[in-house]
């Protein structure tokens, strides 16, 4: 495959695997607290470095998903508790995140990390870094780690997609008939985790987020149905992504940054011209009410 | 056997009680109102009950067992507003999840349990209604959504908060209709309830509620002016114009 193609296919994985997650944050209203958990894995993956001495995905992985879990039972341990919860978030991402950055720069010569990479991220680089087993070349490592993660997400959902949609918007009725609720939100929340981290290499902490939230945010507008949402979420990761290699290409600019950018694009044409919610149908829905009573 | 035995059941937020030591029997087979005033803690007992939020103190039971190991038994009916209406699935679908308690893990509903979500539609006067999207419903038909999908919870003690906020007349007497129907059935229903001027018609029994219990009994012994303003204390005169006396048990 060209090196192009990998960096559309890579791109496409993490829109997709964000995309699908990132319904699930938009209906729950937890937007907030994926940004806290996509910033707070940093201190995940230079902890599981420190520990395992090594780069894998494995590790990260599962450095990852205990922090990521970490960050979501402090932020509901200080919410119930009395705190509001935006500034429990505040609180917990700020410190974790703080720490996270010091042992980086701390032990900078020994991991090969560097805070830049860690929140930007490199895309232009994947292609290069390909995983070898028994001295065969299988790819890039990003593009098996994504696929896994993927894959892990899909199985989740698809084992829990009843006790997560009830447990989304009904909370009450959910644990009144028995659904463990506390359950399903740490599983949504180790899966941003996870995601979050296959995710970084490619494009970055702070992009990631966008990824996570702007195109279910848009197949929110579009569609009243929660399986064609996370469908139509995934698609829009996948548009962003492909658009954003080439618009990068055509003006020689970040790859990450124009493929958020292009996902906001989408997201600002859908606000205004979704035939449900946009802001044009809404205008001219009063216009026509106002012409009748006329 | 008693559905509902409550003892001394004490709920504080915050450290701050709501419910002080509340004890009751709920009789089987009985149409059951809950009165108070705005903040009397209605909602939160019926959450206490159902394992919703931890109780400082005291026991539930439900046919004698507790709620975990009874949970099929009981249908919920939580006030509307508790929800997001613009979540995006149909009336069907919420119906439906009335059924997830009877399904089980990694299964999804079936011929068998669509059937019984668009018979409970069906009992609400929705069924016409069962592909339409929720945020496109009226306040009112939502609270039938709702209402089906307790139905469809097929349950034999049913607790449900505010079912007539936001529905019109007809509506009301529909929903009653049914409500008298699960009790000629033999079930159970206890319905927190805002207006007093109707609670003499709708309810066998009444519980009074303010922090405490007030009273509890068949509703032409206990729904008393004496009572209503021990339940509403100062607000006395807002009583006299609400509840003319026509309305009230003479004592
Ligand atoms: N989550 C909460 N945290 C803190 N206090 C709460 C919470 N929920 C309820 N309360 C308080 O508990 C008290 C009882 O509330 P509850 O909702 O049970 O009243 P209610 O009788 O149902 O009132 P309404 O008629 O308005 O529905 C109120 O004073 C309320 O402020
Ligand atoms: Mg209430």
């Amino acid at each position: 495959m060209s090196y192009g193609a990998w960096i559309m296919l890579t791109g496409s994985l993490v829109g997709v695997t964000c995309g699908i997650v990132g319904c699930f944050l938009i209906l729950r209203k937890m937007a907030m607290l994926a940004d806290a958990i996509s910033h707070t894995v940093l201190l995940g993956i230079v902890l599981a470095y420190l520990v395992s001495h090594s780069l894998e995905g494995i590790y990260m992985l599962i450095g990852a998903g205990i922090i990521g879990l970490l960050t979501a039972f402090l932020v509901q341990v200080l919410d119930s508790s009395g705190v509001q919860s935006d500034a429990a978030i505040g609180v917990v991402f700020t410190s974790l995140f703080a720490f996270g950055v010091i042992l980086l720069s701390a032990f900078a010569g020994k991991v090969h990390l560097d805070v830049n990479h860690a929140l930007m991220g490199e895309i232009t680089f994947i292609p290069w870094n390909t995983l070898t087993i028994g001295g065969m070349d299988l790819g890039p490592s990003a593009v098996w780690m994504l696929g896994s993660v993927l894959l892990i997400n899909l199985i989740l959902i698809f084992l829990f997609y009843k006790e997560i949609k009830i447990s989304s918007f009904d909370p009450a009725l959910a644990s009144a008939i028995g659904i463990p609720v506390m359950f399903i939100h740490y599983l949504l929340m180790s899966m941003v985790s996870i995601t979050t981290v296959a995710s970084f290499d490619s494009v970055g902490a702070i992009l990631v987020v966008a990824m996570l939230i702007v195109p279910g945010a848009t197949a929110y507008l579009l569609t009243d149905k929660l399986l064609v949402m996370l469908v139509i979420s995934a698609a829009i990761g996948v548009i962003a992504a492909i658009g954003g290699y080439y618009a990068a290409l055509v003006w020689n600019i970040s790859i990450s940054g124009s493929m958020a950018s292009i996902a906001g694009l989408i997201f600002a044409m859908t606000f205004i011209l979704s035939p449900k919610h946009g802001l044009m149908s809404k205008i001219i829905a009063k216009r026509s009410i106002v012409a009748e009573q006329s | 056997m008693n559905p509902v035995n409550v003892s001394n059941v004490t709920v504080a937020y915050d450290r701050k009680p709501v419910l002080q030591e509340i004890t009751f029997d709920m009789p089987e087979g009985k149409l059951i109102g809950v009165v108070g005033p705005n903040g009397a803690g209605k909602s939160t007992l019926i959450k206490a009950i159902l394992g919703l939020i931890p109780t400082a103190s005291g026991n539930v039971e439900i046919y004698g067992k507790s709620y975990k190991s009874q949970r099929k038994l009981v249908g919920y009916v939580p006030q509307r507003g508790s929800v997001d209406w613009d979540f995006p699935t149909n009336a069907l679908d919420v119906v439906l999840m009335g059924r997830y308690g009877h399904i089980g893990w990694f299964r999804r509903p079936g011929k068998k349990d669509t059937a019984i979500a668009l018979q409970a539609l069906d009992k609400v006067g929705m069924k016409e209604y069962a592909n339409r999207q929720i945020s496109q419903l009226s306040g009112g038909q939502q609270q039938r959504v709702f209402l089906a999908r307790a139905l469809a919870q097929d349950a034999t003690v049913y607790f449900m908060d505010e079912p007539f906020v936001g529905v019109d007349a007809a509506t009301e007497k529909a929903i009653i209709s049914l409500l008298n129907e699960l009790k000629a059935q033999g079930k159970t229903v206890l319905v927190v309830h805002h207006d007093l001027q109707t609670v003499k018609e709708y309810f066998d029994w009444t519980l009074l509620l303010n922090k405490r219990k007030i009273a509890l009994g068949p509703t032409e012994e206990v729904f008393t002016i004496d009572n209503l303003q021990k339940t509403y204390g100062g607000r006395l005169s807002f009583l006299d114009t609400q509840v003319d006396a026509s309305h009230v048990v003479q004592s």
